[in-house]
């Protein structure tokens, strides 16, 4: 019984937790590692938007609440997804009409590129503020829990409730919807197969009449898609606030390196292995341990390697442990 | 016009726009951004050294900032009554062994063969140092931590004049750039912006959380001056008298005298370190540099060590940063790391690269003094400009008053926009490199 217990804390605490942030890194990790496949620099103007379609979802949630439109017990800032995606799509295109194609034209080396980036994401953060300012934003409605811990407890018997939010079966399933599509689009249709060949090598893909400004023209559109995504999904399952998205850049690259930048399930993985050490180390054992250990063993203290505040710690030493030990990642990425 | 003519020129002009500043608000805001101007300067002359001279992209500049700041603590205040004998010992002790156990991973890493055996014991020592530092540091701070927690609950500093936190802020920020440059540089560029984005992450959530070293968010104030008080000049017979004569009150006449006494001292560091610069561009350094930027397979062909050349310059850099960290700490007389913005501490010193020219040393100075007055003045400019907007808006309308209230985020729009214009329409900057 104690068994069961400390496998239901364990799965309550972390792995569910960590299976959906786990989820939301590789959504925004594949979007970094699709623009450094295709576009070949690193986008740091990628957290901020996230947090542009995020807003956008936020601010068109609120007008459908007032039309008093919902989406029965599911959040409704789900119905309001391609609207928003529609919204970052026109944004990024935009952007890469204004900005990123002269000095894609130029052949600018890939550092000004960042440097670039790095000036879109002030304006897309002074933006963000600017529409909705810098408090914390709450959007989420409809039903709260898909198990509520205290039916568990009493459905099972157990001491250890289970409780498995909405939000966090939302982002597992729209996280495997997102992913399957995705890979299907890449394996099976013509302009995925055209997307990876320019990728792989451009000089060949321009020799066999692909259109580069086409795949790029895609290219925008599926990371405005997966940006939209994972900042909406973060934001329901968390809260929405401009600023953690510009914080959320660094699991997210180190998501994509660990994996291997430009490799896509090099990314699905990356985030995973991100998410769960950043949970795993900073969580507090004492609760797992109890139903463990014998009682006279029992721990003191809250067995808990890292206070929360330095979970950022954690996926930037991994970080460099990869650069130190294998600097293309865990699947074999473009860079070195 | 000539060059020397066109660099006089920028430079009266940033004078004569902080004049205006002297004549239309208060000689004392006009002092501050002097000041504050020095201070960028100085930063920015580090960030060109890495991205002018090396094309080094280092996106932690608020770390080293940062770092530079905590130097000020640990050097100048006074140490607290009894911290040291109640956890000093065991938290230098803890630290040492941190250290100790990297060494030793390292130092297993390279003597033994690869294979599941050496991945095993590096793993071991990892984790057993791991648990064998909390188990040392963790009391120690509990002790120094429960010490009067309303007014020190930290270790204190050394009690040194703050003036010896200046260099070594600028050692502090080495070290830490020397792990960073010893991991990232020599893979592809990007992974440095990675790597010094997330480093400066750390700094600030370690000055954030780690109470015995700074306070943590209850902030260190009073941090000993290199100047007077102004309370002291206000009592000082002899100050108020010659005040007095050239016709100012004594509160004024202090705060500006104390101002004067800051843009002295920031000047002669930023001149001594400019000299330092320019010597180091028209060395045969300083050409290896930009030899190595321009073409790196080049200058790897003839000979030249691109990643040892890279690392010596970005630690350089970044030196800088931290000594111009400290005289901010100094100045403000307050470590408060909430305070510590990437877009404030990083962007903003890109943005005075970029503008006043990278590669150029004087264009470093131009665009620390040119952005950050900029940056004074566009908050009460928007403001203006949302007032304008809105005037034909009814009184109380929501729109109006939203616009008004966001006017404050107008400084991220106009900075990001500066940079992207100059990097489009003048990528080589106001004083361009010759």
């Amino acid at each position: 019984m104690d068994f069961l217990n400390a496998i239901v804390a364990f799965a309550n605490f972390v792995f569910i937790p960590g299976v959906a942030y786990g989820s939301q890194l590789a959504l925004g990790a594949l979007g970094v590692t699709l623009v450094y496949g295709i576009l070949r620099f690193s986008n740091f103007a990628h957290g901020d938007t996230m947090a542009m379609g995020a807003m956008s979802a936020v601010l068109l949630t609120w007008l459908f609440q007032s039309w008093g439109i919902s989406f029965g017990p599911l959040p409704t800032a789900l119905l309001t997804l391609p609207f928003a995606i529609g919204f970052t799509i026109l944004l990024l295109l935009g952007t890469d009409r204004a900005v990123y194609k002269f000095y894609r034209t130029k052949k600018a080396k890939p550092v000004i590129l960042v440097i670039v980036s790095l000036g879109i994401t002030f304006i897309y953060n002074g933006l963000t503020r600017f529409i909705i300012g810098a408090d914390d934003q709450n959007f989420l409605d409809g039903e709260r829990f898909i198990i509520r811990a205290r039916d568990f407890k009493e459905m099972t018997g157990l001491r250890e409730g289970l409780a498995f939010k909405t939000t966090q079966g939302i982002t597992i399933v729209t996280a495997v919807i997102v992913v399957i599509l995705l890979f299907w689009f890449l394996n099976k249709t013509r302009s995925g197969k055209s997307m990876r060949a320019y990728s792989d090598n451009e000089d060949l893909a321009l020799l066999s009449g692909i259109n580069p400004e086409r795949v790029v023209m895609i290219t925008w559109m599926i990371v405005a898609g997966l940006a939209t995504i994972a900042g909406v999904l973060y934001g329901l399952d968390k809260s929405f606030k401009p600023f953690t998205y510009f914080q959320l850049l660094l699991p997210i690259f180190a998501s994509a390196i660990v994996g291997g930048l430009g490799n896509p399930i090099g990314a699905i993985a990356g985030g995973f292995v991100i998410a769960f050490s950043e949970v795993t180390i900073t969580y507090a054992w004492k609760k797992v341990l109890v139903y463990l250990m014998p009682d006279n063993l029992e721990p003191s203290g809250l067995v808990q390697l890292l206070s929360t505040d330095y979970k950022f710690a954690v996926s930037f030493v991994i970080l460099l442990i990869v650069l130190l030990v294998k600097p293309t990642g865990l699947f074999k990425g473009q860079a070195v | 016009m000539n060059d020397t003519m066109r660099t006089t020129m920028l430079f009266a002009g940033v004078a004569l726009l902080i004049a205006y500043v002297g004549f239309a608000q208060s000689w004392n805001s006009a002092l501050l951004i002097i000041a504050m101007g020095l201070i960028s300067s100085v930063m920015a002359l580090g960030v060109n050294l890495q991205w002018g001279f090396a094309g080094l992209f280092n996106v932690g500049i608020m770390g080293f900032v940062a770092l530079g700041g905590l130097a000020a603590v640990l050097i100048g205040m006074p140490p607290t009554e009894g911290a040291f004998s109640a956890g000093g010992w065991g938290v230098l002790s803890a630290l040492i062994l941190g250290a100790g156990t990297i060494f030793a991973a390292i130092f297993a890493v390279k003597k033994m063969t690869s294979g599941w055996l050496r991945t095993m014991t590096v793993i071991a020592i990892l984790v057993a140092g791991f648990f064998i530092f909390r188990a040392i540091l963790d009391p120690a701070v509990e002790r120094i931590e429960v010490i009067n927690p309303a007014q020190t609950g930290y270790l204190g500093g050394l009690g040194w004049p703050v003036l010896l936190a200046w260099p070594v802020g600028g050692l502090f920020a080495a070290g830490a750039a020397w792990i960073i440059g010893k991991t990232a540089l020599g893979l592809r560029s990007d992974y440095l912006a990675i790597a010094t984005l997330g480093i400066a992450e750390i700094i600030i959530a370690v000055l954030k959380n780690e109470d015995w070293l700074t306070r943590g968010v209850k902030n260190v104030i009073g941090v000993p001056r290199p100047v007077p008080y102004e309370i002291d000049l206000q009592n000082d017979p002899a100050f108020v008298e010659r005040a007095a004569n050239l016709g100012f009150t004594p509160v004024e006449a202090s705060t500006l005298w104390v101002k004067v006494l800051y843009i002295l001292l920031f000047g002669a560091v930023l001149l001594i370190l400019l000299w330092m610069a320019q010597r180091a561009l028209h060395s045969p350094w300083g050409r290896m540099l930009r030899a190595i930027r321009d073409n790196e397979v080049a200058a790897e062909a003839m000979g030249k060590d691109v990643t040892a050349r890279h690392l010596q310059v970005f630690v350089l850099g970044s030196a800088i940063c931290g000594i111009a960290g400290a005289m901010m700490t100094t100045m403000d007389s307050q470590l408060t790391p909430g305070t510590y913005q990437p877009l404030r501490f990083t962007f903003l010193v890109w943005v005075m690269v970029i503008v006043g020219g990278s590669g150029n040393n004087l264009g470093s100075v131009l665009g620390g003094f040119l952005i950050w007055f900029l940056w004074v003045q566009v908050e009460p400019m928007g403001l203006w400009l949302m007032n304008l907007i809105t005037s034909g808006m009814a009184e109380g309308s929501a729109l109006k008053d939203h616009l008004i209230d966001s006017a404050a985020h107008m400084r991220l729009l106009t900075m990001g926009l500066v940079l992207l214009l100059v990097l489009r329409f003048s990528p080589r900057g106001l004083i361009p490199e010759k």
